[in-house]
């Protein structure tokens, strides 16, 4: 639990980029209104997709660091050695890291829902998605960050990696928040699925991550 | 209690960085380890930490039986590591940093009371009382590397494992940490060190790595 507060204070402090990923989810969302023009209703169609896709790689921006800065300074080690399963410390940083970078993202969805000229009810289609699914992101990312951890400009590769294992999440986010709005298709089915992948993801992410560092310890 | 290492090899790929490296402590006594460059020094304290696959060998942490057995645990759990690196983070104050270790460290229940401190007083036996509160960036190359220490008194672990100590510290640090460590010692600590320069420990056993002869097929 201390590390869960220590990483969410560190991604307060200077140069933890907690506020980055919002900052570079607002630019993506900002200048697709500039690129597509100002159709009205075409925004509005678009606007649950380009929502999920600045999200997903907002989330994949900051991740490649979940694990090389504790290597860096030698915290890895440490933790390495600890009675705590490693499992359980991969765990908790995911989940300090979704705190920190991917609530705020939730966060300021309705507010960028509001650029897309988006309904009240398809803004909370997306917040509710996204709110279910961005932690299977952070999850299926730290796989890759760990993968990654002694690679010293591992940032695209984590993306390249963990990109294919995202579709399925950003499929069914994408689904169930048109769902909402689109009177035949059913909302639940693809919402619920979503759920179970976080779910998955929450419990194979940390495994096959702690499996990974262990490996590459050197 | 009682550390037994017996012909120790460990492997980098498929490259040895030695072999054959025995010794056996008891509480109460320091293993210095010394060496050239580059001869598995770090890589043989790596290995103790678990940090690195022994590759052959025997390393145990022994218990007599006259003594209470605890619940066998790994080595690692036994061991504090202090590498080259501090494991600290710059953008926390010291304090920050030290509180957060002392709570991650699992403590040991049975363990006599003054052997853990609070950071407070952990960072005062070092002499740095006035950097508590600053972020631990802002510290010399010598201060970071005594906060780092004053891990070692924050959790207790029966055996530290130091690499190189006392790197970066001045004289009359590096003759107080010595001191420290001494009055640890005599607690029936064990510390296993890998140094260039003499620490100044008590009941020290020395161990001298030499580089491996080059293997032939190797030209």
């Amino acid at each position: 639990m201390s590390l869960f507060w220590r990483d969410i204070k560190l991604s307060m402090r200077s140069g933890g980029g907690a506020l980055l990923g919002v900052l570079f989810f607002l630019a993506v969302i900002a200048v697709v209104p500039f690129a597509v023009g100002p159709d009205l209703n075409f925004l509005q169609r678009i606007g649950p997709a380009m929502l999920w896709i600045g999200a997903l790689l907002s989330t994949l921006l900051g991740l490649d660091r979940l694990f090389q800065a504790e290597r860096d300074d030698g915290s890895l080690d440490i933790m390495l050695m600890q009675e705590t399963p490693f499992i359980l410390t991969v765990f908790i940083k995911c989940a300090a890291h979704w705190v920190a970078t991917g609530l705020p993202l939730v966060l300021a969805t309705p507010l960028l829902g509001l650029l897309m000229n988006m309904d009240l009810l398809s803004i909370g289609a997306v917040s509710a998605t996204l709110l279910v699914g961005s932690p299977a992101i952070t999850f299926i990312g730290a796989v890759g960050a760990a993968v990654a951890v002694t690679l010293p400009r591992g940032g695209l590769l984590v993306s390249i990696l963990v990109l294919p294992l995202a579709i399925p999440v950003l499929i069914f986010g994408v689904s169930a928040a048109y769902a909402a709005v689109e009177d035949p298709a059913p909302f639940l089915p693809p919402f619920l699925i979503l759920c179970a992948i976080t779910m998955f993801f929450a419990v194979i992410g940390p495994l096959a991550a702690a499996a990974a560092i262990r490996a590459s310890t050197d | 209690m009682r550390i037994f290492a017996e012909n120790l090899s460990v492997k980098r790929g498929e490259d040895l960085i030695f072999k054959d490296v025995s010794f056996e402590l008891v509480p109460t006594e320091s293993l210095t380890i010394s060496g050239p460059n580059g001869v598995g020094k770090s890589t043989l304290l790596r290995a103790l930490a678990g940090l690195l696959p022994i590759d052959n060998g025997l390393f145990e942490i022994q218990y007599d039986e006259t003594e209470l057995k605890p619940e066998p645990k790994p080595n690692a759990e036994y061991c504090h590591y202090i590498g080259h690196k501090n494991a600290m983070k710059a953008e926390l104050t010291v304090l920050e940093n030290l509180s957060f270790w002392q709570r991650t460290m699992a403590q040991d229940e049975t363990v006599d009371e003054d052997l853990i401190m609070p950071p407070e007083a952990a960072v005062e036996l070092l002499g740095l009382t006035h950097t508590l509160d600053l972020p631990f960036g802002f510290l010399s190359q010598g201060q970071r590397r005594r906060i780092a220490l004053a891990k070692l008194f924050v959790s207790y672990r029966p055996v530290w494992l130091l690499d190189e100590p006392t790197a970066a510290l001045d004289k009359s640090s590096s003759d107080n940490f010595a001191q420290i460590t001494n009055r640890y010692l005599e607690k029936g600590g064990i510390v296993i060190a890998a140094t260039h320069v003499p620490l100044g420990f008590k009941e020290v056993k020395q161990l001298e790595m030499t580089p491996p002869p080059l293997n032939e097929s190797f030209f």
